[in-house]
């Protein structure tokens, strides 16, 4: 047994904790509301309801003219107009000519007034006309868009509004850009912002301006500018700046593929989290006790389950559910796993081949009851506010808050585990137990009531993990089957009865798996893993890092 | 010891297996009889789809001997058998794909449908040779047979065993299973191998085949039967049993542990390999989902249920679990899971040696039984 003395280990794990908690208070971006005024031509004061209504107008052209006046109408109704457009949900009833917002539903098509956003009932699609753009609107839509969205006080709105500028950008936008630039706080946006005005820079007469344009702009991560100085060097004649170009271009792909490497590597440890909470029930079940539990996965599918009824039960509080659901995941399938211990895998210890029939015998018993009980469609579990969104570090490389806070509570649970088997009097039993059942046996220990609890911690561990997958993927009677390989792997892979071998395993094959994707193909990438384990195992039977001592061959 | 001939040594001593025998027999020749000969209304008459579900069960049965072989005499669970099931499947299924010739929906006479679908031009080199019936039957039996020599190479020789070779066969059917799900592969995908026309000429949707082919189901495993039968009562047998009761005292004495066992996981691949093919044609197609990890698990269940280590046992299992899969996923869709589910408890807890092991045990009683009345009598 390798769980006394790895004081070292969990010293690393905890400073990696406290690394990641840094981490993501530190970035939590700076909002600022910002007050802009658009640069667009002031044509007379029309009110919104006058210049929507040129809306309706028969032909193009004068389509764009009418959204060009209604650009500059000041009003917040504007957007959702240009919006709803854009996506062709814009009509108006043919009798009464009127706009309206339209949603698709059985009955009809349900109307809601552009005006005061009042419903206007149901209409039959022949009572509606659509107002119809063409993709020059489309074009034009879309950058008005932006413009209006430059003025939102919601961060990210301003941030797609900006990156959709850089997207083209003209005389117009970058008189936009530059009033921005001097009114924006948020320091992601300003780098966009400055991004588009050395762009702009690059199309100077002047050649230094020109120069100073594409060396700012080797620190730019924007996709538009590797474009931009693919250009430059494909058409300039000017020597200086081509050499100048094809340095930037140079610094940005090394960042870029840094990036990348950083990315594929974040991917990775997440995969290898979840790997990490999938497999870590199972070092304790199979690694502790020798006992394969097939019915792993079913054990985890009750405890997505269990979230599924509590958030169900407090629907206004999800965020304070999903924290319920953890330790009740872990008491219900910690139950369950206690009951399959005294019931069935008592009578077949030392035949471990029987226990995996056994056990996967209740697995079909549990999917088949989760089946008739909630159907067999995926149930829809939602995901708590704070955990949506992403972290976005920069403009190609950006977090999940989801994959986060996984990484997280996997190691959370990995160091409470381990800090069960070190410091409590149930951890010291379970340890000695499977050192040597006959000797703990003697020194007064319960070996039979260690095993239910073992069992049961392994089995509520996986109910933990269950909690998690529920945020992750679909909630469903076959959740479980899609995961026992891959745990099994992982245990295999890490070494038996070893739960830093279990970290480890997880976390490398998480970042494996994920390094070769870009290049394989997800598919692909999960076959080579599989063949690499079946292949390692030849090298090392016992896994990463093995039992050691007497003992081993039982 | 001298050792008696086989068919000697069968006579005498397998009465299990000659009931078995004579029961296959009588199948093989009546079945396609009362199908073919009787009249349709006759109360006798054996439907064709009856005929068809018996022939799947028989290769099915097939399937179990394959595998009572390595794991009830040699101890190698393998969770990952019906891999080889599936790869003897489709190798028939290539060989049926490219008789259908241009009589597939885009009437391409050289490609099957579903690579004119990828907008393939021509066939991929591992499809070349299977419009011959000779070389397609050739690798139903030598690509299981191959993979299982250089996985059995691998995995016996660095001493995996128990149960990590049976989480690493698992993991081999595993990966089978998304590859053969890949499109780029040119297998077919997710639809796998279908809409099969004939065989050797002959219309597989006529009775006349389809009796031919429950009359050879049968045949083979009746040679099977007795290819295993012959094995396990060889020296070589005594060997292989031996490594499952004791493998390190089987290697301490001298002899190679690794090549025995991968003699005997070959061959049981290539067993597999044929009731692969023998299913394909029956049931008429071969998809991917023949891979999946579960219908492994399942095949070891029917050979627990039969009862390991006995043959016919296993053949038993297979038929009894398949029939009650198929009455109680019909007739009680619910209940299935549930079934099979309390299948494996009830076998694993109270019948660890299975059905035949339940038959001998109350035999033995009622000999006891008799044994002591007799004495009393006596008395």
């Amino acid at each position: 047994m390798t769980f006394s003395s790895r004081k070292n280990t969990l010293r690393l794990l905890s400073f990696i904790l406290i690394l990641l908690v840094s981490v993501s208070y530190s970035s939590v971006g700076l909002t600022a509301s910002v007050e802009l005024k658009t640069e667009a031509p002031v044509v007379a004061d029309i009110s919104f309801e006058v210049a929507t209504a040129n809306l309706m107008a028969g032909n193009y052209s004068d389509r764009e003219k009418a959204i060009k006046i209604l650009l500059s109408v000041d009003d917040e109704r504007v957007l959702p107009v240009f919006q709803r457009m854009l996506k062709s949900k814009l009509y108006y009833i043919k009798k009464t000519k009127q706009l309206v917002f339209i949603e698709k539903t059985d009955g009809g098509y349900k109307t809601t007034s552009i005006l005061n956003n009042k419903e206007l009932g149901l209409f039959e699609k022949n009572k509606l006309k659509k107002v119809k753009v063409n993709n020059k609107l489309r074009r034009l839509l879309r950058s008005y868009i932006a413009r209006l969205g430059i003025k939102s006080t919601d961060v990210a709105v301003r941030k797609a509004a900006v990156k959709q500028l850089l997207k083209n950008i003209n005389e117009e936008t970058i008189a936009i850009l530059q009033v921005l630039d001097k009114q924006e706080t948020n320091s992601a946006i300003k780098e966009l912002v400055a991004a588009g005005v050395s762009i702009w820079n690059l199309n100077s007469n002047d050649k230094t301006v020109q120069l100073a344009a594409i060396k700012a702009l080797s620190k730019s991560l924007v996709p538009e500018v590797k474009v931009k100085l693919q250009e430059i060097i494909e058409n300039t004649e000017d020597a200086s700046i081509k050499k100048a170009a094809i340095n930037s271009l140079k610094k940005i792909d090394s960042k870029i593929s840094t990036f990348e490497f950083l990315e594929n590597l974040v991917f990775g440890l997440s995969l290898g989290s979840v790997l990490l909470l999938i497999a870590v029930g199972l070092a304790i079940t199979f690694g502790v006790m020798g006992v394969i539990n097939m019915a792993h996965g079913e054990l985890m599918m009750l405890g997505a389950y269990t979230t599924y009824v509590v958030q169900q039960m407090l629907p206004e509080h999800i965020t304070t559910s999903i924290f319920i659901s953890v330790p009740l995941a872990f008491l219900v399938a910690g139950a369950f796993g206690v009951a399959i211990e005294r019931f069935v895998i008592r009578y077949l210890y030392g035949r471990p081949l029987e226990t995996l029939l056994a056990t996967f015998g209740i697995s079909l018993i549990l999917q088949q009851l989760v089946r008739s009980i909630f159907g067999p469609t995926n149930q829809a579990v939602q995901t708590p506010a704070f955990m949506s969104g992403s972290l976005e570090i920069n403009s190609i490389f950006a977090i999940t808050y989801n994959r986060l806070y996984i990484f997280i509570f996997a190691i959370v649970v990995l160091l409470l585990l381990m800090l069960i088997l070190k410091k409590t009097k149930l951890g010291l039993q379970v340890r000695a137990v499977s050192q040597n059942r006959t000797m703990a046996k003697a020194m007064g220990v319960k070996s039979e009531w260690v095993d239910a609890m073992t069992f049961g911690l392994g089995s509520g561990i996986a109910g933990v993990a269950g909690v998690a997958l529920s945020q992750l993927t679909n909630v469903g009677p076959n959740l479980g089957q899609g995961y026992i390989i891959d745990s099994f792997m992982v245990v295999v892979f890490g070494g038996v009865g070893n739960l830093l071998g279990t970290f480890v395993g997880a976390m490398s094959l998480g970042v494996f798996n994920k390094f070769l994707e870009p290049w394989s193909g997800a598919v692909l990438a999960k076959i080579l893993v599989l063949i690499f384990i079946i292949l390692f195992i030849q090298k090392r039977p016992r896994g990463l890092f093995p039992k050691k001592g007497r003992g081993v061959e039982d | 010891m001298t050792r008696q001939p086989f068919i000697v040594d069968f006579l005498q001593n397998d009465k299990g297996g000659k009931v078995f025998i004579s029961i296959l027999l009588v199948l093989m020749l009546v079945v396609p009889a009362l199908n073919l000969l009787v009249p349709a209304d006759s109360f006798f008459h054996i439907p064709t789809y009856t005929v068809t579900l018996l022939g799947k069960y028989l290769s099915y049965a097939m399937l179990a001997i394959a595998l009572d072989l390595v794991w009830g005499y040699c101890g190698i669970l393998s969770l990952g058998h019906a891999a080889f099931f599936a790869l003897g499947g489709y190798a028939m299924g290539m060989y049926l794909m490219r008789q259908i010739g241009d009589r597939g929906v885009y009437g391409n006479a050289e490609l099957p449908d579903f690579m004119v679908f990828l907008n393939w031009t021509e066939l991929p080199w591992y499809w070349q040779g299977f419009d011959m019936f000779w070389f397609a039957m050739i690798m139903v039996v030598l690509v299981p047979g191959l993979l299982a020599l250089v996985f059995g190479w691998l995995a016996f020789r660095a001493r995996v065993t128990g149960v990590y070779l049976s989480i690493i066969t698992q993991a081999l059917t595993y990966a089978l299973l998304l590859a053969f799900f890949m499109n780029e592969l040119g297998f077919g995908g997710n639809n796998g191998l279908t809409d099969f026309k004939d065989i050797l000429g002959y219309d597989l949707q006529a009775d006349t085949t389809r009796a031919s082919l429950f009359f050879l189901s049968a045949l083979f495993l009746i040679i099977t039967y007795f290819l295993c039968r012959f094995i396990i009562t060889s020296k070589l047998g005594r060997v292989v049993v031996a490594i499952r009761d004791a493998e390190d005292r089987t290697r301490f004495i001298g002899y190679k542990v690794e090549s025995f066992k991968l003699w005997i996981f070959v061959l049981s691949a290539m067993i597999a390999g044929v009731a692969g093919a023998l299913f394909v044609p029956q049931v008429g197609i071969i998809n991917p989902g023949e891979f999946s990890p579960l219908n492994s698990i399942e095949l070891v269940v029917w050979v627990a249920i039969g009862g390991r280590a006995t043959l016919y046992g296993a053949a038993l299992g297979a038929v009894i679990v398949n029939y009650s899969k198929s009455y109680l996923t019909a007739a009680f869709p619910e209940i299935w899971l549930f079934a099979l589910g309390g299948l494996f408890l009830l076998v694993t807890i109270f019948m660890p040696k299975g059905i035949i092991g339940l038959w001998n045990q109350m035999r033995l009683k009622l000999q006891e039984k008799k044994q002591l009345t007799t004495e009393n009598k006596i008395e």
